[in-house]
């Protein structure tokens, strides 16, 4: 019968259309997700562009580590893993590895040593919070304000943000609970070391809520790293947390009254992870790359282009300029000392625990 | 006729079946041409559309993850009886262990720790923890065994005594470096009788090394927990001396030893690993969530939670769901009826003009259609904010006082009126194509025959246009109740809906049950709303075209 032939030429079809795209990865192809915008004009410039000239690989980027976490989940249930790199915070890493979706790396084995002969181990040291984590940079969130319209006195301390009478104006914070819990408690009296301590409580959670709510009407939430940037050149916040390299752009690149205040800090870590699941031929791609992308020169170069520190220790003493305004990085750095006086560290550990209970508790309160 | 067939009994076909069967078989087969050619749309929706639906909706009862892990401490947790007070036995903690252990080797007891974590906090770290030093444990004995004979360190004496006498030749003769499968594992005959848990533990090894690490079993040791299950079976005083095989002087001089040595306390190694281990809480939550299904995600997306005395209320400030789908209903009302009363006028001048003005201006209503969404709504950031440009004129009118602008964005206002502009093509269309179909004359007879402008209109007018303000009114509030991108950037804290917790839910906290049972339950509500409002207005009066 002629519609079966048709029925079965069609299904072929399909299927053959289904496998040519499985096997889409061409043999010297690569797909590497990042975070879009000028990060990953760094990471090109730094890591891309000199590891396609070396290798004649070539690299497809993809604009989707803010969807990271459920993409990769969805390709491996679907057992069709496309990404070969991906690009994703420390806390992503962590959940990614628990989850069985991130490979475990040895760094010893699989990264570069430094030119001083340390271990990979030792030269990222602290940093490699993760089994499956390989960090790339160190950034901050913190805070930016209008020179404009703090008066004569302009903010030294985190805790402005709650003293909406000397600094009176809008203030812009994170739609989550992450960071905007621990500096409410740093800013009710609670000593840094004891800050994690009390946030395991319940009534810690509501001590760090009730000081949230004394500015509640005076905050925006943003949930986008571009928000606080562009409400602080419009001026309609006097002060608001967002990544410092935002910040960066926006002061230096764009000349906007805006500075930054450095005090309490959170130092938080971005870097790659490789899915589970690759073929040999892929994962050895992957790996190839990751050696090459993480060694200590590779990270220094990327400060040439954005202003994150990188992770290596090893790195640091090799920061230079800016490739463009032609600005010394180093100052630009959190890690740099006059503006890592006073830091927080994010808890990895405790953040994965309480992620899911805070946040319900969190926006239920915003929601009130 | 009627009368002829009662007569006659049922009228017969040629071929003896009665005609009303013969009629339908007939019928069945051009029923069936008819299935086969819409087969591939019907295939491809299910295939692409329905089945994935359905997989994603089947997650938030789905729950197997406890019993697959840890399938030797759920059951014997059955007859747990957490309300005495009293921990487990150490029997279910020496189960947590073997358990733990292989799930560690297959890297999946984070997965588990994560899955409890959304009911309990702290479980993620706690499982993290103890797969990290589950194999301590095992050590104990492992160190003793391998002490007491340099017999117990090779793996080949151990795949000599577990292994029956055909399937060691194989391996033997296998070659690692060919195609060929390695022959898969098998236990000696008589062995799990002698020593059962020894030999299951061995079967669970083998299995993981030869399918899932693909390595090969003649040169891997044994994990720690194989020692832990011979040092179990041995201290059952098994009858050794009849067994004969391979490393029998061994095993007899084991279990001669075994009784002088260091022993385990699981329940203490485990308190020492983590306090959390002897809390009811974490027992009671793993005892909870055992069964293959749960209601669990459920109860969470109505602001309920699972405890042991049954389902009860979260505490008040906890509370979120159920606010945001009544919000979500509300506000998507509201968006509804500003496109209503924005639509019809201008839908009502396209219909009416001449045909070219009328095109121009449809070209102005399609033209946002066109725009990217994400640049529709940041313009709309840069008109509402207190800053922006609607302020920025109403203070130079002096309609408001510089220190006391409108607060336009950043709350409910900001998504009604954001998504009122995002959604109000798809009022106008329907709409516009409806009233084209009514006949201007019909307006200028009512009003010939003495009706005033007010009364033709809503006489005979408006009620033609109805099926145009049902089929938008649809379009618009279903659209409106899954929007996410649009209230997550200019809703802040009071104008979010439901979805952007669906979203976070998914793309964040990798709580796909909860964002399923949360999915579930909001396509419940379309659908009633849905029914109701074929009950009340009749689907039939929708019409998306003239």
């Amino acid at each position: 019968m002629k519609l079966t032939k048709t029925l079965l030429a069609s299904t072929a079809l399909t299927v053959a259309a289904g496998m040519a795209t499985a096997d889409g990865h061409m043999a010297n192809e690569m797909t590497i997700v990042s975070w879009g915008g000028a990060y990953s004009n760094s990471q090109q410039q730094a890591y891309h562009n000199p590891y396609m000239e070396k290798t004649g690989i070539n690299i497809i980027n993809d604009e989707s580590s803010a969807e990271a976490v459920a993409k990769l989940r969805a390709m491996n249930e679907a057992g069709n893993v496309t990404w070969d790199v991906v690009d994703v915070v420390a806390a992503d890493a962590i959940r990614l590895c628990d989850e069985g979706l991130a490979m475990e790396i040895d760094p010893d084995e699989h990264l570069a040593a430094a030119p001083d002969g340390t271990s990979a181990e030792d030269d990222f040291g602290d940093l490699l919070v993760s089994d499956c984590f390989i960090p790339q940079i160190v950034y901050s969130t913190t805070f930016g304000y209008r020179t404009d319209m703090v008066g004569d006195t302009p903010p030294t301390s985190v805790c402005a943000i709650f003293d909406t009478d000397a600094y009176p104006g809008k203030r812009s914070l994170e739609k989550r609970p992450i960071n905007n819990m621990e500096w409410a408690l740093l800013c009710d009296g609670v000593a840094k070391d004891d800050v994690y301590d009390v946030l395991e409580t319940d009534e810690g959670q509501q001590q760090a809520l009730d000081k949230l709510a004394t500015i509640k009407d005076d905050v925006i939430w943003w949930s986008a790293g571009a928000d606080t940037p562009q409400l602080l050149a419009d001026g309609e916040v006097v002060m608001g947390s967002t990544y410092n390299g935002r910040l960066f752009s926006v002061i230096e690149e764009q000349n906007q009254p805006v500075a930054m205040l450095w005090d309490a800090q959170v130092f938080d870590l971005d870097g790659w992870i490789i899915p589970t699941g690759l073929s040999e031929e892929r994962l050895a791609r992957a790996l190839d790359y990751i050696y090459f992308a993480t060694d200590t020169q590779r990270l220094a170069d990327q400060a040439k282009y954005i202003s994150y520190g990188p992770a290596r220790a090893s790195s640091a003493p090799l920061v230079s300029t800016h490739a463009d305004l032609g600005i010394d990085m180093a100052p630009h750095m959190p890690t740099d000392p006059n503006n890592a006086q006073n830091t927080f560290l994010y808890n990895y550990e405790f953040w994965a625990d309480y992620r899911d209970d805070i946040d319900a508790k969190f926006q239920a309160w915003l929601a009130q | 006729m009627t009368d002829a067939t009662q007569n006659s009994g049922p009228m017969m076909a040629a071929d003896g079946t009665t005609l009303k069967s013969s009629l339908n078989r007939a019928l069945r087969r051009q029923k069936l041409r008819a299935l086969m050619l819409i087969a591939p749309l019907l295939i491809f929706v299910l295939v692409t559309f329905i089945a994935p639906i359905a997989d994603m909706l089947f997650r938030s009862v789905e729950n197997q993850i406890v019993s697959d892990t840890l399938p030797r401490t759920t059951t014997l947790l059955a007859d747990w009886d957490g309300d005495t007070g009293g921990l487990p036995s150490s029997e279910v903690f020496e189960a947590l262990y073997t358990d733990i252990f292989v799930a560690q080797e297959r890297k999946l007891h984070t997965r588990l720790g994560s899955r409890l974590n959304y009911e309990l906090t702290g479980v993620s770290s706690l499982f993290r923890k103890s797969g990290r030093k589950v194999e301590d444990m095992g050590e104990v004995y492992q160190d003793q065994f391998e002490d007491l004979d340099g017999f117990w360190k090779d793996s080949e004496n151990w795949n000599a005594l577990m292994g029956s006498d055909s399937w060691l030749a194989d391996q033997t003769a296998w070659d690692e470096k060919s195609d060929t499968r390695q022959p898969a594992f098998e236990l000696r005959e008589g062995i799990d009788g002698l020593l059962p848990q020894t030999a299951a533990t061995f079967e669970i090894f083998a299995d993981f090394v030869q399918n899932e690490d693909e390595d090969n079993l003649a040169k891997e040791d044994p994990w720690a927990l194989v020692y832990s299950a011979l040092y179990t079976d041995l201290m059952q005083e098994p009858d050794v001396s009849g067994y004969g095989g391979p490393g029998s002087a061994e095993l007899l001089e084991a279990m001669g030893a075994v009784g002088t040595f260091e022993t385990v306390d699981y329940p203490a190694a485990f308190e020492e690993i983590d306090k959390d281990w002897h809390s009811i809480d974490v027992w009671q939550t793993i005892q909870t969530y055992s069964p293959d299904f749960t209601s669990g995600y459920f109860l969470n997306a109505v602001d309920m939670k699972k405890s042991p005395d049954g389902p009860e209320m979260r505490p008040d400030n906890e509370q979120l769901y159920i606010k945001l789908f009544i919000r979500t209903l509300f506000m998507s009302l509201v968006i509804t009826g500003s496109c209503i009363l924005l639509g019809y006028p201008v839908a009502w001048i396209l219909a009416n003009l001449p045909a070219r003005t009328a095109n121009l201006l449809m070209i102005l209503v399609l033209l946002p259609f066109w725009t990217s969404l994400l640049v529709r709504t940041s313009a709309w950031k840069v008109m509402l904010q207190q800053q922006g440009v609607i302020n920025d004129t109403l203070v130079w009118l002096g309609v408001v006082a510089d220190d006391s602008r409108l607060a336009l964005i950043n709350n409910q206002t900001g998504t009604i009126i954001a998504m009122t502009h995002i959604l109000l093509p798809f009022m106008i269309l329907p709409l516009y194509s409806v009233m084209k179909t009514i006949p201007p004359s019909y307006l200028r007879a009512a009003k010939s025959l003495g009706a005033t402008n007010w009364t033709a209109f809503w006489r005979v007018y408006f009620p033609q246009s109805v099926p145009g303000i049902g089929a938008g009114s649809i379009l618009v509030f279903i659209l409106s109740i899954g929007y996410y991108i649009t209230p997550e950037l200019v809703g802040g804290t009071t104008g979010t809906f439901i979805s952007n917790r669906i979203a976070y839910h998914i793309s964040s906290s990798l709580n796909w049950g909860l964002a399923a049972a949360l999915g579930a339950i909001l396509l419940a509500v379309v659908l009633g709303l849905y029914w109701a409002y074929d009950r009340i207005v009749g689907i039939d009066n929708v019409k998306l075209g003239g």
